[in-house]
């Protein structure tokens, strides 16, 4: 019987089944339940690891040393890791190295739509994609094998759609690995430039025999139908495409560097005219194209965006390959109130960002659920780039010397992620900037992992680092902790930071609701001490409303709090200026 | 390729139970013997955005998500995501409805304005050709768990496709823990018996 598998269920299941030994991961949509799910094989080490960098390293000593490794992280992940896959390409490994890049085409939940299989060419390694779970396991086998065979690391990259898609998967058991002795050999492994130099001729020499892999495996296949239209498609593409003309040839690409150029020749030949439907670049379209092969792509299919069935007919439809059909997509159902993603009711951001906010301070932000703090009515923020960019990108504005105060905002798994070494930079430069940790104790983006600041590991019980000891072993002279719930002194201290003349840190317990509950039941708002004067609106509680009675005077309407969802923090009470808002009972310890 | 395939989409708001619902009808599929996807996204943990998710089920299905204007069966989890969602439905076709408003804060701090239920009713009727409006968190509290609502939801859909009752029990079973397994039990045979066709 087949088993319904997400792509990173299936990712996870296939490492397991090659007989990994080590995999490490620092979360990010949309690969994080990779990781999650290796950990529920105990004849693998799993770990969740500071940043991504260092999980790739980790996963290269461990293939170095004999074992069959995996790194997993999203797309921006392979950023901050691709120094070390350079290097890896051109050590290449002992036992096999697979590496999972999951692509996020239409920015769910990221900050850029690269697309990562440049990278594959940019660092002259193999890359597979597959279009659907069964194969997101079968080419983890595969690439593992096909690592230990040309010595090489290898890319699997997925996107949103193969990640957290979820269809039939036919599974089978661990294949017995031998782990392989390790010897010594500088001359591969440890690249000062006379060494890297005669690795970078066997990185060619290996590119091409992979090549020649590419046009002899059945990953890459033709799949004969209406020659007036051939398509070439692979990843989540690929099934979208095959949605939309279902009679037309079609060449998959199951492996997406370096590509078959003789089978790509062959299928041209085949039909009258040549497509790429592909997400995101004309990563294949300009390869065909070198070929001296008439192609079209993003003339066609969008650049932007992810793609979907209706996008890829659309645009089909558009350029005459296929008729208009009336399938009633479009509808007007009158205007449609937003609904985007918002800071938790209780969220201990929320208060930060609204002392942040009411001090008209220039925002210095980072990736995390606190990015929220940018959206309205909150709109506190100025600046949001990438993990830990928040320190530098404030340093810089204060030495350009930026009209009014700023500060740099990131959260605790950031600050271990990135944080560090512009926190160092401060300290040894002495720039005067002011460094505000928010501390949930989790990493609440990415679902709720444990992080160096928590101590909570992948399995549970690890060492936590505590941030304020950090950065007073850094040298920085001015470092304060205090609860984000004691609004006045949020306030003070920061107001005493910005005016300092060194880099100071300031590590604000802020509580994350699905870690830690606020210690009272929900408020109520007491109606006739109520005059709707929408203070208590601008904080942002989802669990904050209109009512539909209206104060007599003012006709606006009074605020109501919605029991089911208030968790009794309590930031309603201390913003509401008429004292109409009762707190709820102390909760009784169980 | 002859393919047929029903297709079914899932819209809430974090918090509802969308994927878990989702899972659900994915796995009565695959149960029955057919080839099924189902896509969603997930990965923003904040509770109260929208959340949709797409579930195929056929002979043979390509892609995983539906396409707009070919869903056979809506659950609408939540009126406002009734509508947002609702160009997804084929003309003609069917929507289980929750009668829930969770109000979002657009509607607070902006300009934005909730629906009012005849506006949402009215819309509906007009796109689909069967409406199926029940409250089913009024339901599944009277049964024990307001947590249990989306068994209630599942209940009505499963009246409207030939799949055996106990098919969907078995899955529904597999899926939630061993304490609430009664009452999803019920709430999932009080959503088939109650009669909860929208008429015009
Ligand atoms: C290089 C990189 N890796 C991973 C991510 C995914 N990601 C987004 S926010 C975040 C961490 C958030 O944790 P924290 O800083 O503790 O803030 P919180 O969400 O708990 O408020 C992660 C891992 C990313 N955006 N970029
Ligand atoms: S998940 Fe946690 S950190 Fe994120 S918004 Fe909700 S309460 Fe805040
Ligand atoms: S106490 Fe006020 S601000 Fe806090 S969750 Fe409840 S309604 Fe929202």
């Amino acid at each position: 019987m087949k088993t319904l598998m997400s792509g990173n269920e299936a990712i996870a299941r296939g490492a397991w089944e090659a007989g990994t030994k080590v995999a490490a991961a620092y979360p990010g949509t949309p690969s994080t339940e990779i990781l999650q799910n290796v950990a529920l094989y105990k004849d693998i080490y799993s770990e969740w690891s500071a940043n991504e960098k260092v999980a790739l390293d980790l996963a290269i000593g461990a293939a170095y040393a004999g074992q069959r490794a995996m790194a997993a992280m999203k797309h921006v992940g392979l950023n901050v890791a691709s120094e070390s896959l350079f290097y890896s390409s051109y050590t290449g490994l002992n036992a096999g190295l697979v590496i999972i890049s999951a692509d996020d085409p239409g920015m769910h939940s990221s900050q850029n739509e690269q697309d990562n299989r440049h990278f594959a060419r940019f660092a002259k390694v193999p890359m597979l994609e597959p279009t659907d779970s069964q194969e997101a396991k079968d080419y983890v086998r595969l690439a593992f094998d096909l690592s230990e065979q040309f010595d090489t690391p290898v890319l699997i990259r997925t996107t949103t759609r193969t990640s957290h898609a979820k269809s039939a998967v036919e599974l089978t058991d661990r294949a017995g690995v031998e782990k392989r002795p390790y010897v010594k050999n500088p001359s591969k492994y440890a690249m000062i430039p006379g060494f890297a130099k005669m690795r970078h001729p066997v990185v060619e020499e290996r590119m091409k025999k992979l090549k020649q892999w590419a046009e002899e495996s059945d990953v890459n296949s033709i799949e004969p139908g209406d020659h007036s239209i051939g398509i070439i498609a692979c990843g989540a593409a690929y099934q979208y495409a095959r949605e939309v003309f279902p009679t037309a040839s079609f060449l998959k690409l199951g492996m997406v560097w370096p590509l078959p150029e003789g089978k790509i020749r062959e299928f041209a030949s085949q039909v009258e005219k040549v497509y790429v439907v592909e997400e995101l670049d004309p990563f294949i379209e300009e390869n065909v194209r070198q070929l001296g092969i008439a192609v079209e792509g993003k003339s066609i299919f969008p650049i932007l965006d992810e793609l979907s069935p209706e996008r890829v007919r659309q645009s089909a439809v558009k350029a005459g390959l296929l008729p208009a059909e009336a399938n009633g997509g479009a509808l007007d159902v009158g205007p449609l109130a937003k609904r985007p993603p918002v800071l938790c009711a209780g969220c201990g951001h929320r208060d930060v960002f609204w002392i942040l906010r009411k001090m008209k301070v220039t925002v210095n932000s980072d990736i995390g659920c606190y990015a929220l703090g940018v959206m309205p009515p909150l709109d506190a923020t100025d600046t949001i780039g990438c993990m830990g960019a928040s320190i530098g990108v404030a340093m810089g504005m204060r030495i350009a010397g930026l009209e009014t105060s700023n500060v740099a905002v990131l959260g605790d798994s950031t600050f271990f992620h990135a944080g560090l070494p512009a926190l160092a930079d401060a300290v040894y430069n002495q720039t005067p900037v002011v460094t505000i940790v928010v501390d949930n104790r989790t990493t609440g983006m990415t679902g709720h992992q444990g992080n160096p600041g928590s101590g909570r590991t992948l399995h549970g019980k690890g060492k936590d680092i505590d941030i304020a000891a950090v950065a007073r072993g850094m040298g920085v002279n001015h470092v304060v902790s205090v609860d984000a719930r004691d609004l006045k002194d949020v306030e003070k201290i920061i107001r005493e930071a910005v005016k300092l003349n060194e880099p100071s840190v300031i590590v604000i317990h802020s509580i994350c609701v699905f870690e830690e509950h606020h210690n009272r039941e929900e408020y109520t708002i007491i109606a006739e001490d109520c005059n709707g004067c929408t203070l208590c609106f601008r904080i942002g509680c989802p669990a904050i409303s209109k009512s539909e009675e209206l104060d007599a005077k003012s006709q606006r309407p009074k605020a109501w709090i919605e029991p089911s969802l208030c968790v009794g923090c309590g930031l309603c009470f201390d913003v509401c200026a008429h004292q109409a808002i009762e707190p709820g009972r102390e909760k009784v310890p169980a | 390729m002859e393919t047929t395939t029903t297709n079914f989409l899932l819209a809430g708001v974090g918090g509802q139970g969308t994927l878990l619902a989702s899972d659900i009808v994915a796995e009565v599929g695959l149960h029955t013997g057919l080839d099924v996807k189902k896509s969603e996204v997930h990965g923003m943990s904040q509770r109260g955005g929208a959340v949709t998710s797409h579930v195929r089920w056929g002979t043979r299905v390509a892609s995983p998500l539906c396409e707009m204007g070919k869903v056979d069966f809506f659950i609408a989890q939540e009126m406002l995501e009734a509508l947002r969602w609702l160009a997804y439905l084929k003309p003609g076709g069917t929507i289980v409805l929750n009668k829930q408003r969770w109000v979002p804060i657009s509607t607070t701090y902006g300009q934005d304005i909730y629906p009012a239920e005849e506006h949402v009713m009215a819309t509906v009727s007009g796109r689909a050709g069967k409406v199926l409006a029940l409250d089913a968190i009024a339901i599944s509290e009277e049964l024990g768990n307001r947590r249990a609502a989306n068994s209630v939801l599942l209940g009505a859909l499963s009246t409207h496709l030939d799949t055996a009752v106990e098919e969907w029990l078995a899955v529904i079973e597999k899926n939630v823990p061993q304490k609430h397994k009664e009452v999803n039990r019920q709430c999932f045979l009080a959503g088939r018996e109650g009669d909860w066709s929208y008429k015009k």
